[in-house]
């Protein structure tokens, strides 16, 4: 195909885009380990910044972690099998149930804030704990947890292997866990990953939600964006790339949950092998 | 109908191989009459689209290959300056327009004065008898429909050749025979140069006035639907098109001799050899007088004539078909008669 | 099999509504309560309209947040559309450079658009260079508006690609066997063609906008977008019942724009709302 003159000004407004979105986190990562941003390069690179901002805003590091992997560990728990409900009984109820478990995104992460504060702001040790704020990311990457594992299960037929399942004896809880849960496996990492980023990066609600002992690192960068110098901020910014491009990468790769017709005919082997054999090693249901 | 108004199409020595390696056409080169209707017949990655999508100028041959419509070269042109009517398989007809809409198009393009496009539209839509849809979506129409309204938008555009990607394919059986009947109307009353893309012999035979059969990216032969029919240039051909029964025997003194039977040979030679025969050149006859002496294995009874499977004689069960309305048992003894000269030897 | 289900699904679903129902129904039906519980009583719901502050704050991100859709759409349907139909060598890496500030929080992006247009920003050094003046708008309006643009191409430009790889190119190849130009089969087919994934990350592009708050936050001297007024109302002026009414009002306003896209643009939502 012959280049036309029309795709190399496509390419260079693409480049000019590129620029406008990579250069300033360049220029914050120098920033970040040089020792005098106004000088530039000149005045020499060091990791003092660096060091600086783990001594001011390690807590901030370490709650953001924890509070991620908790939210994670609550949308599993909560999101996954209402999705699966939501994939089952299909109908006008499931999908105003999705619209609902949807609203927070709809709803400025502010007005969320704001409601739970004049709701819950009075319990005083709720209020002052993390677990504020962690209620605020769960209602926030809940949905997204959701549409990935409902986004899976739609489109795959878990519903014959069910049945394929049922008539080999295997009962309600054993198809969840053998069957159901295996197959979302793509849509459960998918949904992970979206988790975990969201939640790390997550600054509105976390901002009116957060007191000077629960500050999570979106808000030590606030804070250091405006109190600390140029240099402190960038290093900190580092440190957050540094977190969350493992994690974009990782996106990039699991983000998209294919649909699993490889782990469906996997899985449809197993069983039926199983069967055959009457090695399903799970307990039965009552009077078989 | 060849007719001297069609624009001819040359290709010479046009292979294709893709990015990937993948060697999808060796060198092809053929001369296509004006006007004629010209059926490329083979399955699936046989290289009958490939050549399709070269002559309409959405594949370009590997280096050396040329294109030629009417002795203009036309090899570096890109598609939408070949003036071509395309018609996909899948019909690709614009969503966002209705049905008027998609078959101006072309015209729209070459900014046709808004009277004659109107007027042209018009006439295109009663030849294709489509008048009445002409401001429907293009998602409330059936199948026929759609496959109407692409030949329409095709043709609108008078173009130098027609092409055709396996245009009946998306379609249930019945509707595909009405619609080839209308096609090959359609086409005997153009003055246009076809070229058609199926894997469908049937449709191969009862459209084309010449067919190239294909496979693994060579012609394998080219000739009018009964010189392929009768004539197969080798064993690929004779498997495609029709049914083929064969049988091994040995030939001498004017006699192939199998162990079924014998059968008169005309020609002369001897030695071991394996012939073919379609079912149609075959009549029961009782067991003493026949050429052939069989068992029947299976009866098929297909409401206007019966198909038998016949073993004993070939490697593998002979198919013959016969209209008498008796029902035949399985592992009845059967005769078979075979036509003087309707023995075919081919290469493979 | 369905009937003797029910009991199980139940449970299964039980643990989120509850707490959903806890933690979301109940705070937002009291936010919309205590909005009428200020001096204006439900009046504060039209204090937006009446009082001038408020008013223009709403207008002003209405504004914004257009024309920053309408900038990001025309940015990535070019880039988007470009990087989906052409491969060539590096293409992964200008994907990747372009999807990147995915995740950034308002904040970062804030710090960005201190980094290019700020008092030390590359845009001041680059027109010094040129003109001898220095550009500075990262705390203005403009800075906002490029801020907005920075977190909005990531989102929309995947949104693009992936509606541009599900077009038929059987289309395009009609289009030009009639005799388009490229440029006629952009035109006529193709913009036609990402018209629902347009106009459905169009609407996502605006919510998110309308409800921006980190960046407007770190950039703040004097920009009054509706999340900052209502920021101020609450923390520095301790009007809670005007906070919690201007919040009601803007999460309506969201609320519509994305029911808006969902009902003009079907499934092709990109997740990554």
């Amino acid at each position: 195909m012959k280049r036309t003159r029309v795709f190399y000004w496509q390419f260079a407004f693409t480049l000019l885009v590129c620029a406008f979105l990579i250069v300033p986190v360049i220029m914050s990562i120098m920033a970040g380990v040089t020792v005098n941003f106004f000088q530039g390069i000149k005045s020499g690179m060091t990791l003092r910044w660096v060091f600086e901002v783990w001594d001011l805003y390690s807590e901030t590091i370490y709650l953001s972690l924890l509070i991620s992997v908790v939210c994670l560990a609550c949308t599993i728990v909560l999101g996954v099998p209402a999705a699966y409900v939501l994939a089952k009984k299909q109908g006008r109820v499931a999908r105003m149930v999705e619209e609902f478990l949807t609203l927070p995104l709809a709803i400025p992460g502010l007005a969320i804030a704001l409601a739970l504060l004049i709701t819950y702001g009075g319990f005083r040790d709720f209020r002052m704990s993390w677990a504020f704020i962690l209620v605020g990311h769960v209602l926030y990457t809940l949905p997204f947890m959701l549409r990935s594992v409902l986004a899976v299960l739609s489109s795959a037929d878990f519903r014959t292997l069910e049945e394929g399942a049922a008539s080999l004896g295997a009962n309600f809880w054993q198809r969840f866990f053998g069957i159901v849960i295996p197959n979302c496996r793509s849509g459960i990492l998918a949904g992970s990953l979206m988790v975990v980023t969201l939640s790390m990066g997550e600054f509105n609600l976390t901002w009116m939600l957060h007191t000077p002992l629960t500050k999570t690192l979106p808000v030590g960068l606030a804070d250091s964006y405006a109190s600390m110098r140029l240099e402190v901020g960038s290093a900190y910014t580092l440190v957050f790339l540094i977190m969350i491009i493992p994690l974009l990468m990782a996106l990039q790769l699991y983000g998209r949950p294919a649909k699993p017709r490889a782990v469906v005919e996997e899985e449809v082997e197993e069983i039926l092998s199983a069967g055959a054999s009457g090695a399903l090693a799970l307990p039965r249901e009552g009077g078989r | 109908m060849i007719n001297a108004n069609g624009t001819p199409v040359r290709l010479i020595d046009c292979a294709k191989t893709f990015p990937d390696g993948t060697r999808a056409l060796e060198p092809l080169s053929l001369e296509i009459k004006g006007g004629e209707t010209i059926v490329f017949l083979g399955p699936s990655g046989c290289g009958k689209t490939t050549t399709l999508r070269i002559i309409a100028g959405l594949e370009s041959p590997d280096r050396g290959g040329r294109v030629l419509f009417d002795d203009e070269e036309v090899t570096d042109q890109p598609i939408e300056k070949r003036n071509v009517g395309m018609v996909f398989q899948s019909y690709a007809l614009f969503p966002n327009m209705n049905v008027q809409q998609n078959v101006a198009y072309g015209l729209k393009v070459r900014k046709t004065p808004s009277k004659e496009l109107a007027s042209r539209v018009g006439e295109m839509l009663e030849m294709m008898d489509i008048h009445n849809l002409k401001d429907r979506k293009i998602d409330q129409l059936s199948g026929g429909q759609r496959q109407r309204v692409a030949l329409a938008r095709a043709i609108a555009v008078q173009p130098r050749v027609l092409l055709l990607d396996e245009p009946l394919t998306a379609l249930d059986a019945l509707l595909r025979e009405r619609l080839r009947v209308d096609i090959d109307a359609l086409l005997r009353g153009l003055d246009i140069t076809t070229v058609y893309v199926t894997h469908d012999q049937a449709e191969a035979m009862s459209l084309g006035d010449r067919i190239v059969v294909m496979s693994h990216g060579r012609v394998t032969q080219i000739g009018t639907p009964r010189e392929i029919y009768y004539s197969p240039a080798n064993r690929f051909v004779a498997d495609f098109i029709g049914t083929m029964n064969r049988v091994k025997g040995t030939v001498q003194n004017g006699v192939l001799a199998t162990s079924a039977g014998k059968i008169p040979w005309e020609g002369g030679g001897s030695g071991e050899v394996e012939v073919l025969f379609r079912p149609e050149n075959a009549s029961i006859a009782n067991p003493d007088q026949a050429h052939l002496r069989g068992r029947i294995s299976t009866s098929f009874f297909l409401g206007d004539r019966t198909r038998l499977l016949v073993e004993g004689i070939g490697q593998v069960p002979l198919i013959i078909e016969t209209s008498e309305r008796r029902e035949y048992r399985q592992g009845e003894e059967i005769g078979l008669v075979i036509e003087p000269g309707s023995l075919l030897t081919l290469r493979d | 099999m369905e009937r003797r289900e029910y009991p199980f699904l139940a449970v299964l679903v039980l643990p989120v509504l509850v707490v959903f129902s806890a933690f979301f129904l109940l705070p937002m039906g009291r936010l919309v309560a205590v909005a009428g519980t200020g001096p204006e009583g439900v009046g504060a719901y039209i204090a937006i309209l009446t009082t001038p502050r408020y008013f223009e704050s709403l207008v002003a991100t209405i504004v914004l947040s257009t024309l920053v859709t309408l900038a990001t759409l025309a940015i990535s349907a070019i880039s988007g559309l470009f990087l989906e139909r052409n491969r060539f060598a590096g293409r992964g890496i200008l994907v990747s450079m372009l999807t990147f500030p995915l995740a950034f929080p308002g904040v970062v992006v804030g710090f960005m658009v201190i980094m290019l247009a700020g008092r030390q920003g590359l845009i001041g050094d680059i027109t010094k260079f040129l003109t001898g003046d220095k550009l500075v708008f990262a705390y203005s309006m403009a800075g906002l508006f490029m801020g907005y643009v920075y977190f909005s191409i990531p989102r929309v430009i995947l949104t693009v690609m992936a509606a541009a790889e599900k077009l038929d190119p059987a289309l395009e190849e009609a289009a030009r066997s009639l005799g388009a130009s490229q440029w006629l089969v952009v035109r006529d087919i193709i913009l036609p063609g990402l018209k629902p994934a347009l106009i459905a990350s169009g609407a996502i592009c605006f919510a998110t906008a309308m409800g921006a708050f980190g960046t407007a936050f770190t950039l703040a001297t004097n920009i009054d977008v509706l999340p900052m007024t209502i920021y101020t109302e609450f923390t520095l002026r301790a009007n809670i019942a005007m906070a919690a009414a201007l919040s009601i009002i803007l999460g309506l306003i969201t609320w519509v724009a994305l029911n808006a896209a969902r009902s003009l643009a079907g499934s092709t939502v990109a997740a990554a709302a």
